[in-house]
């Protein structure tokens, strides 16, 4: 879909304003991830408010497109970013991970049913996604729309991933879009230094996929690269998006100590003034 | 005598009875359940036919998804095919399926409230010759603890496959139980089966049983030869069948407890955590008496033939009998 100068304003705009939700409800949960969250930001907010075909206000609507978020851990960012897209208000953020909440620390699609799945063992995203494509194909409707998946490079350790990738593979899944956040590190350091992936790019067309890579962080590019995406017709395709791990706070980012905490008030502070700076 | 209201198979107790895979009733309802419900999908990990899910395939290519050696997968890709409107089946070994694939199961599935039904076939010790490594005598429990999923073991390929094409209706994640060896039929197809409840098979000729044993599975055969044999030696006994052990009957099996004040559980599983844990864990809070428990004691298998390993590991009949008569004597 055409986007305009105009248009990517408005979504960096956005963007910002749902990074700094993140922090304030990070800080006020006292727990939770920040470096993902903040990285997915910019491809969060393309996908609620430019690319999915989705009605907030109808969120079961049949025809949607279909949202997969593997690593669950990154929720702060699908929350974020459904709430600033409508689907419930930006106030009730602030009750991330507490008692009684709709906002699970990982996804619960028993609370919060707009969600597709539950969500935060990593590693098995991808294969509902898998399973998803397969029954659109079986009911012929894999043209109709489209299946993304949203997975951390992190849980490309995991073995089912790799099942999920080899089945979808043989199957070749035209609706099925991954979308891998390249931000190089997990837990306990850099993915090169836990556990190599590289060659990513090689290791996925060998198992039959499209792949992209791109900057997670470009809305033209990523724009173009998805539409290329819909447009291979003959597999799935996986679009390698290469993120700033807690983009937007210069404190966080790259770090991979700021993968798995949340700011504290000082922190968080510190952050909204930074974000806050960029505004358009 | 046979509880004559269950029309059960006038012929169990001739030499030549009838026998047949436990698991080929399963193939026979996903058959039916796939010409009955076009929603019905199998997903098989590379044992389509030792599964019995051949009979589905071929009738159903195009709603047969074949995943390779890959448990996890089986099992996560059924859950997305689930959440687009499928009732997916996705069978296996029960020792991988569900044993290699336990938390996908959960996450996935159970967690995740998604109608998939985990069919593992080659359970128990019965598997016999293949030895320890694929014998699953810990799946009932693996299975039962998990919230929001029905386990059934049927006693036979009749009720196999009636609990498929009943499972196809409950729009819940369900766990079933199969076993490989070929298995006396015990019921017909008019027997009732209704996954919520147990039914007594085997009652007193008159008056009232002195002790229960309460059986999942294809061991109930022998339960009912144990009880034959024990009436004619003067001790009056009931078998209930509890096919269903997730839902549990607990009105049925508390009655029967009241009824005998003794009971006696029999299962090819291990004794922690499987069908008489179940039993105990309704008894001790409503109604306790004394229970043996017929099972695997903390072992693991070994190769040998069903009926070898059935009779050293102490679940033949004449091992229930003897559970029976020291149940007797542990009775207030």
């Amino acid at each position: 879909m055409l986007l305009t100068e105009e248009k990517i304003k408005e979504l960096a705009t956005k963007a910002n304003d749902i990074r700094m939700s993140i922090i304030e409800m990070l800080v006020e949960a006292g727990s939770g991830h920040t470096a993902g969250p903040l990285g997915m930001a910019d491809i969060f907010t393309l996908f609620y408010f430019h690319i999915l075909r989705h009605d907030p206000k109808n969120p079961f609507l049949e025809e949607r497109d279909r949202v997969v978020l593997s690593n669950g851990h990154i929720c702060p960012v699908l929350y974020a970013t459904m709430a600033h897209a409508g689907y419930f208000p930006v106030e009730e953020l602030k009750t991330l991970r507490k008692f009684g909440t709709r906002l699970q620390g990982h996804p619960h699609r028993e609370y919060l049913p707009y969600i597709e799945t539950s969500s935060g063992p990593l590693g098995c995203g991808l294969s509902q996604a898998v399973g998803m494509a397969l029954a659109d194909k079986m009911n012929k409707k894999d043209k109709d729309r489209f299946i993304y998946c949203f997975m951390s490079d992190g849980e490309l350790d995991e073995g089912n991933t790799w099942e999920a990738i080899m089945l979808a593979g043989k199957n070749k899944l035209r609706n099925l879009i991954a979308i891998v956040d390249r931000n190089n590190i997990q837990i306990e350091g850099f993915t090169e230094d836990v556990m190599p992936l590289e060659p990513l790019q090689s290791k996925w067309r060998a198992f039959n996929w499209h792949v992209i890579e791109v900057s997670g962080h470009d809305f033209r590019a990523l724009n173009e690269v998805v539409e290329e995406a819909q447009a291979i017709y003959e597999k799935p395709t996986v679009i390698i998006a290469h993120t700033i791990p807690g983009k937007g706070v210069r404190e966080f980012e790259r770090n991979y100590k700021w993968h798995g905490k949340a700011p504290n008030k000082e922190e968080g502070k510190m952050a909204l003034n930074e974000l806050r700076a960029l505004r358009f | 005598m046979l509880n004559p209201n269950l029309k059960l198979n006038p012929k169990i107790f001739n030499s030549d009875v009838e026998q047949v895979p436990i698991r080929k009733g399963f193939g026979q309802g996903l058959l039916k359940a796939g010409e009955i419900n076009k929603n019905v999908v199998g997903l098989c990990a590379d044992l389509t036919e030792s599964t019995q899910m051949n009979f589905f395939a071929d009738k159903f290519p195009e709603r047969f998804v074949q995943v390779g050696v890959a448990e996890q997968n089986l099992i996560t890709v059924a859950s997305g095919m689930a959440a687009m409107g499928k009732i997916p089946f996705c069978s296996s070994y029960a020792v991988f399926s569900p044993g290699r694939n336990w938390e996908q199961i959960r996450t996935t599935i159970t967690f995740n409230d998604r109608p998939v039904k985990i069919v593992g076939s080659h359970s128990g010790i019965s598997v016999g010759p293949d030895g320890g490594t694929h014998q699953a005598l810990e799946d009932i429990a693996l299975m039962r603890v998990m919230p929001n999923i029905d386990v059934i073991s049927p006693c036979d390929a009749i009720e196999a496959k009636k609990a498929t094409l009943a499972l196809v209706r409950t729009g819940k994640p369900a766990y079933l139980r199969l076993a490989r060896e070929k298995t006396p039929i015990i019921t017909t197809e008019e027997t009732p089966f209704n996954i919520d409840q147990a039914e007594i098979y085997w009652i007193p000729d008159m008056g009232l049983a002195q002790a229960g044993i309460i059986v999942t599975g294809g061991l109930l055969y022998k339960a009912i030869l144990a009880a034959k044999e024990l009436e004619v030696e003067g001790i009056k006994t009931k078998v209930m069948n509890l096919s269903s052990i997730k839902p549990i009957d607990v009105k049925a099996i508390v009655s029967l407890a009241k009824e005998c004040k003794a009971i006696v559980t029999v299962e090819e599983h291990q004794i922690a955590g499987g069908m008489g844990s179940a039993v105990a864990e309704v008894l001790a809070q409503n109604f306790p008496v004394p229970i043996e428990f017929i099972g695997i004691r903390d072992l693991f298998g070994q190769s040998g033939t069903p009926d070898e390993l059935v009779e050293h590991y102490g679940m033949g009949k004449n091992s229930i009998k003897e559970a029976v008569r020291k149940v007797l004597a542990r009775k207030v």
